[in-house]
């Protein structure tokens, strides 16, 4: 088998229609579905999931789509071997991803940490709905912001995205899996039930105009091969399974052989590693887009469908005459801390909106670093914020 | 001592990271058995060794995937044969084994197993059972037997242990067989033909853990070896129900099932992606 394989879309076969996996064209579909055929468009052959409300589907539309690319779809006996066979499948090289929503997030916590520690590429999709607990099944929330961030135990770097329209999900799981191949890394999509359930308009281009990132691969002679020694830009080569390389891949504290090394030293090297492929590489990784911020004095910091609350009330504000912009997040992980704190510069202050009772807001407080105000508008769940809520605190900053 | 041989090389250099040795097992563990003879068959058994993968959960047993030369993946506990169910199905080429513990592949990965089993996923997994938590200091595990004394079972376990033979046929592994250390000549052939078949195959190996149960159950590593060489009985063929592991009585050992039947892979071309078979 040649890893990543990108195989031709078979048309016919016996009667059955098979579908090619760019699926070039305007489409009306759910977020859900966007992200399943943007998981697709971007060369993912496997899939590992689990039902769970409000991201089934998901699941659903990669069962019956995988096997027409000659992928493989797979329903786990849950999400923990939902994440594991993902990076199982991904080590055998191909990509992969699983979907799931906060319960299935918290059980896929301990292999997404095996993830990162083995540097090991996937997507991981979670269409957020309110919790605590099993909460709110199918009604949204973006209360899995932290969780996302700091949710496997220990101390390390993530990359999650935030879409805000179907559209965005097609284009946003491409990305994630761009992310993921370049960084190797875990990158998790953070949706919410609203932009997953929601039907809008989507594009799909051409194949020839998606630009894929494929992880970077080895070279040399096999039996000098380190699979832990970073390249220039500060991640290893990947070795697959079944190569001939001989690799031995671990959660362990390893080395750059991969062996585990059970003291402080080899822990803070592999630690400066894990950590500094992102640091180092965030003018690639960090998306964000801006809306009327020319003169802005306050600036509304959101993102996925409380984005698009914000920005009906940037302009119902500005048609009041009150100076308000918004900056909304796509990448959420890591931080746009620097954005942040030159803005605070300028500004008077940050109003967040998100659909949860104050996480990115400490983010934005903590970068704001007490030059200017920082005010939330949140919501425990179940609901998306309306605008004129958004107009009020604004009112009120000013 | 003195008419002990120096040899250069071992016959599993080739397939041993030897750079890792000396392993972390315990005087008198079993799992260095077991693991050498799982090594020995996987080099006699004929299959292309870049095309293997041991694949290993946590836990002493566990450790074995960083000893051997081929690509090797170390993962979390319990969650080996998740993870190795997505290598297989990415790279249906690639011969997956799955070599691990009692504890994490029936306690903590139980589930996995059942429905890895359920699936028939072209897997062979090699179980050395010890009967403990061995890496942690001696735990009740799921297969400790009843009354024995663990550290977290001071008093006696009150707890009935699983027959894994049993649970492995009843939940539909095609191939089930149980050894123990002693017979590591029979282990290691059960051990090329679960290779060289198809389907899900299932190994249990009884090993002695002394630092762990023996200590506290009065059991010198030399009385469990001769435990197994004075109780075991080979027999092939029978039903898993009567496939008994009494320690006081009798260690029922052999093959209990081959029995093919399509794997998971074959069923799904068939049902899902025709085009592709």
């Amino acid at each position: 088998m040649q890893p990543f394989r990108i195989l031709p879309a078979i048309m016919s076969h016996e009667g059955l229609s098979m579908k090619p996996a760019v699926l070039t064209g305007e489409h009306f579909m759910t977020g859900d579905v966007a992200c399943a055929e943007g998981a697709l468009a971007a060369g993912c052959l496997f899939f590992g999931g689990y039902p769970i409300t409000p991201a089934t589907e998901i699941a659903e539309h990669m069962a019956a789509r995988l096997p027409d690319v000659c992928g493989t779809f797979v329903q786990m006996e849950d999400e923990i071997a939902a994440m594991a066979s993902i990076l199982g499948a991904s080590c055998a090289g191909i990509k992969s991803m699983t979907a799931t929503s906060g319960p299935g997030f918290s059980l896929m916590m301990e292999n997404i940490g095996l993830g990162i520690c083995t540097e090991t590429p996937c997507v991981v999709v979670n269409v957020q709905r309110a919790g605590p607990s099993t909460g709110l099944p199918t009604l949204g929330a973006q209360g899995d912001m932290m969780q996302a961030r700091w949710g496997s135990h220990g101390h390390y770097e993530i990359i999650a995205l935030a879409p805000a329209s179907p559209q965005e999900m097609f284009h946003l799981t491409i990305e994630a899996f761009n992310l993921s191949e370049t960084y190797r890394t875990p990158v998790i999509v953070l949706a919410d039930e609203v932009t997953g359930h929601l039907s809008e308009r989507v594009i799909i281009p051409e194949a020839t105009a998606i630009r894929l990132r494929n992880r970077p691969r080895p070279k040399g002679r096999k039996d000098r091969f380190k699979p832990f020694q970073p390249g220039p830009n500060g991640v290893a080569p990947m070795a697959i399974a079944g190569e001939g390389y001989g690799i031995h891949v671990t959660g362990l504290t390893h080395d750059e052989r991969g062996y585990p090394v059970m003291n402080a030293e080899t822990q803070i090297e592999m630690m400066e590693r894990l950590t500094q492929k992102i640091q180092h590489n965030l003018d690639d990784i960090l998306r964000t887009e801006t809306y009327r911020m020319e003169d802005a004095q306050i600036v509304i910091v959101s993102y996925g469908i409380s984005a698009r609350s914000s920005l009906a009330a940037v302009d119902e504000a500005r048609s009041m005459g009150l100076p308000v912009g918004l900056l909304r997040l796509i990448t959420v992980w890591p931080f746009p801390e620097r954005q942040i704190q030159m803005l605070a510069q300028r500004v008077r202050g940050f109003v967040t909106v998100e659909i949860n009772l104050g996480q990115i807001h400490l983010e934005v407080q903590r970068c704001a670093g007490g030059k200017v105000p920082a005010y939330l508008v949140g919501h425990p769940g179940g609901a998306v914020i309306q605008p004129e809520q958004i107009v009020e605190t604004l009112k009120a900053a000013f | 001592m003195e008419k002990t041989k120096q040899r250069a090389e071992h016959p599993l250099d080739a397939i041993l990271r030897t750079d890792r040795i000396p392993h972390i097992w315990c005087p008198g563990c079993g799992i260095g058995t077991a693991f050498s003879a799982c090594m020995t068959a996987i080099q006699r058994s004929g299959i292309d060794l870049q095309k293997t993968v041991l694949v290993s959960g946590i836990g002493c047993s566990g450790r074995g995937a960083g000893y051997t030369r081929l690509d090797s993946y170390h993962t979390t506990h319990g969650r080996a044969i998740p993870f190795a169910t997505g290598m297989k199905l990415a790279n249906p080429e690639l011969n997956v084994v799955i070599f691990s513990g009692d504890g994490d592949l029936f306690a903590i990965g139980g589930n996995h197993f059942i429905h890895a089993a359920r699936r028939n996923l072209d897997l062979t997994v090699v179980c050395v059972n010890n009967l403990i938590y061995g890496m942690t200091g001696g735990q009740a595990a799921a297969t400790t037997p009843c009354l024995a004394k663990t550290t977290t079972t001071p008093r006696g376990n009150p707890d009935p242990p699983f027959n894994l033979p049993l649970l492995a046929f009843a939940a539909g592994a095609s191939y089930v067989a149980r050894w123990t250390i002693l017979h590591t000549r029979d282990l290691g052939k059960s051990i090329e033909e679960a290779l060289n078949r198809r389907g899900f195959s299932f190994i249990e190996v009884l090993a002695p853990c002394p630092t762990g149960y023996g200590r506290r159950n009065k059991q010198h590593p030399m009385d469990t070896l001769k435990m197994y060489q004075e109780r075991s009985v080979i027999k092939h063929g029978v039903h898993p129900m009567e496939a008994v592991l009494d320690f006081g009585s009798s260690i029922t050992l052999g093959i209990f099932i081959d029995q093919e039947r399509p794997t998971f892979s074959e069923n799904y071309d068939k049902t899902c992606r025709p085009q592709a078979a």
